[in-house]
């Protein structure tokens, strides 16, 4: 376990890269790299990543990365881990960095298959619940009711639960997270570093630009997903499900914030009626139950 | 003393991964090919190849999880055929594009619909652009001799490219023939450890294959077009050094048999120049100069000994085992590219044979012939694209 003064100060994420004002991928990364430290290899699809990173001849990326084609991290990361076994240097800890359509639709076999073999690396999704580098348009794990531009009257489908189907693949780690609890994401990739075979960790990263807020509040975002029981903080270690803090104080009702609070600052959920959230309340309501049962 | 097996082209293939020292292979079973990756699953479990076979769960994937391995730093292989190379259709610019040395074995297999898994270009040569050194074999002995082969030339610092070498199915593939696999000092003489143009290294961390602007991106281009074109001296100054230490070798870029003094050449690709052979020995022995050329290298393609072999002749056939829909076959077209604005070129004439794996017998190959020789003496072809042995 680290506190806030054990961070290390090292930056691997360089000055001057592309990502927006108030990035929460951005945020995300810069400690990936404080938690993991420089003997990694990075694998980045297609994503806002693709971006950040910036153009040829520059990288504000102090790793070595190997950047693959959009459906493709899990894999391209299998063949790192294969060569480096066959080289002796399996120190090295191998990351695929891939955002949510990347991750839930387009890269979901590859990530599968990559699970089903047992490769011994580390899959992160920061997820900010859209294409993002293309300008936001609706992925499996954009929420319900939320404005992507195509979806411009709502998204009709809930999102798509990939920390769980990770869980299905009897993975040895899976853990959500939120850079507004960095405390708590970097316990997470530390642990998930020590372990051997697939550890998947699922990122709830707010996007400014996309979610339509103040590009000041995005830890203010995050906590509220966080608070507000939309976005549930947890391990499940070798199957055992265990709620992180403050995700664990919240199973009874009465200390959630109303789901409310979290769409009021989003432009990208101005068309919820009153019906939709009192939907989506109920939702969040059953999840929790589900969480009950889980971590009891 | 080297090892003679009486095997199929697949297994061939196996062994010849084995001797290379591959280090990592990545595959996804398909007919025709899967007896390949059957047979390299048996050495990396019974511990007589030192590599890690990684079955993945899609073509796309073996060829990204190849690229990945590749770039970091170990000697790759994969295998594929019909559907399957064209689900790794994006990787495969991603892997020329990085300048990956990655060696295929490609099982030449008809595309669908409907389902026919027998022999046809058309899987390969849909691939014609990728950035990918294209070698296509005739007999058994030259698979397992091209893909060490393959490994030399594309680990070149001139080169730095991948490549596919590709047998026809079943006519290649499951056929047993005699096949030398020599000792494995030898090979390990002629082809040194992998070596690529760059690596991920945590002591010199580079970002690879990220954004790259308008202002650097022809470039990038320009420089792969260059290394085919130093492939092109590469492969016969290779092949030549193979025969001279192995004993096989097979005219660098074009296999030519008796085209000296041929007025007429047949123009084919694979295992049809083995019956348009015997075509050619029996039309000798009538007294018609014919002589039959073989494109073991696609790409680069091989302009210069195209021209060469026209400069005698006054006629040439192709027979193309694939067709470019909207137009006609590669061959034709590629054989007529190089003559353009050639002096005194022979005329042309382009033919469709064996899709699917339709039968191609040297009669077959005798019936085009005698079709040519007919167009010569009128002076002109008559039909641009002549589908033979076609069902009215």
């Amino acid at each position: 376990m680290v506190t806030i003064k054990e961070l290390a100060k090292e930056e691997y994420l360089l000055k001057g890269h592309a990502a927006c004002a108030g990035c929460g991928p951005a945020i995300s990364l810069r400690l990936l790299f404080k938690a993991l430290g420089n003997k990694i290899m990075v694998v980045v699809p297609a994503c806002c990543s693709t971006i950040i990173q910036g153009s040829y001849p520059y990288t504000s990326f102090a790793v070595p990365v190997q950047n693959i084609i959009f459906e493709s991290a899990a894999a391209a990361a299998s063949g790192i881990v294969a060569a480096l076994h066959q080289r002796r240097l399996e120190s090295i800890t191998v990351v695929a960095w891939a955002g949510d359509g990347g991750t839930v639709d387009i890269g979901i076999q590859a990530l599968s298959g990559a699970a089903d073999r047992e490769t011994d690396f580390i899959y992160i999704c920061y997820d900010n619940e859209a294409y993002g580098n293309t300008g936001m348009q609706r992925s499996g794990a954009t929420p319900y009711g939320a404005w992507t531009t195509t979806t411009p009257s709502g998204k009709k489908e809930r999102k798509k639960d990939l920390p769980m189907i990770m869980a299905a693949h009897r993975v040895p780690y899976v853990a959500t997270a939120c850079p507004s609890y960095p405390i708590d994401l970097v316990n997470k990739l530390r642990k998930a570093k020590k372990m051997r075979g697939t550890k998947y960790i699922h990122i709830l990263a707010p996007c400014p630009t996309g979610w339509r807020y103040d590009s000041g509040k995005t830890v203010e975002m995050g906590r509220l997903a966080v608070q507000t029981g939309l976005w549930a903080l947890y391990e499940i270690e070798y199957g055992k499900f265990k709620l992180s803090p403050p995700s664990d104080r919240l199973l009874d009702q009465a200390k959630r914030k109303p789901v409310r609070e979290y769409f009021a600052p989003q432009g990208r959920f101005r068309g919820l009626t009153e019906e939709d959230v009192e939907r989506i309340q109920q939702w969040v309501n059953e999840d929790w139950e589900s969480y009950r049962k889980l971590a009891a | 003393m080297a090892q003679t097996r009486i095997d199929t082209a697949n297994h061939v293939v196996g062994y010849a991964a084995k001797a290379a020292r591959v280090k990592v292979v990545a595959a996804y079973p398909i007919t025709p090919q899967t007896t390949i990756v059957e047979k390299i699953a048996d050495f990396v479990e019974s511990g007589e190849m030192d590599a890690q076979y990684i079955r993945v769960e899609s073509e796309h994937s073996a060829m990204v999880a190849c690229i990945g391995a590749a770039a970091t730093g170990v000697r790759t292989f994969t295998a594929s055929s019909s559907h399957g190379l064209a689900l790794m259709h994006e990787p495969l610019h991603w892997a020329s594009g990085s300048r990956l040395p990655i060696v295929m074995a490609v099982v030449n297999r008809a595309m669908g619909p409907g389902w026919n898994i027998w022999p046809d270009f058309s899987d390969t040569l849909s691939q014609r652009d990728t950035g990918w050194l294209q070698f296509y074999c005739a007999d058994s002995q030259e698979v397992f001799d091209t893909i060490i082969q393959a490994y030399k030339l594309c680990e070149d610092e001139r080169v730095f490219l991948p490549a596919m070498v590709c047998l026809e199915g079943f006519i290649l593939s499951h056929t047993y023939a005699p096949v030398q696999i020599p000792e494995q000092e030898k090979v390990d003489d002629f082809l040194s450890p992998y070596k690529s143009g760059w690596i991920l290294d945590v002591d010199r961390p580079y970002s690879h294959g990220n954004m790259v602007s308008p202002e650097w991106y022809m470039e990038f281009r320009y420089m792969i077009q260059e290394a085919m074109e130093n492939a092109k001296k590469l492969i016969v100054e290779i092949d030549r050094e193979y025969g001279k230490k192995f004993g096989f070798e097979y005219g660098g870029l074009v296999e030519k048999y008796e085209c000296e003094d041929a007025d007429f050449v047949l123009l084919t690709m694979g295992t049809m120049a083995s019956d348009a052979k015997v075509a050619v020995k029996k039309m000798r022995e009538e007294g018609l100069k014919v002589g039959s050329a073989r494109v073991r290298v696609f790409r680069p393609f091989p302009v210069e000994e195209i021209r060469a072999i026209a400069e005698n002749a006054q006629m040439i056939a192709t027979v193309d085992r694939h067709v470019s829909f909207g137009n006609e076959g590669f061959l034709a077209t590629e054989a007529k590219a190089a003559l353009y604005g050639q002096k005194d070129s022979p005329l042309i004439a382009g033919f469709l044979a064996g899709l699917g794996g339709r039968d191609v017998t040297p009669q077959t190959i005798e019936k085009i012939a005698r079709k040519s020789f007919k167009s010569l003496s009128m002076g002109k072809v008559e039909k641009k694209v002549e589908w033979v042995d076609l069902v009215e």
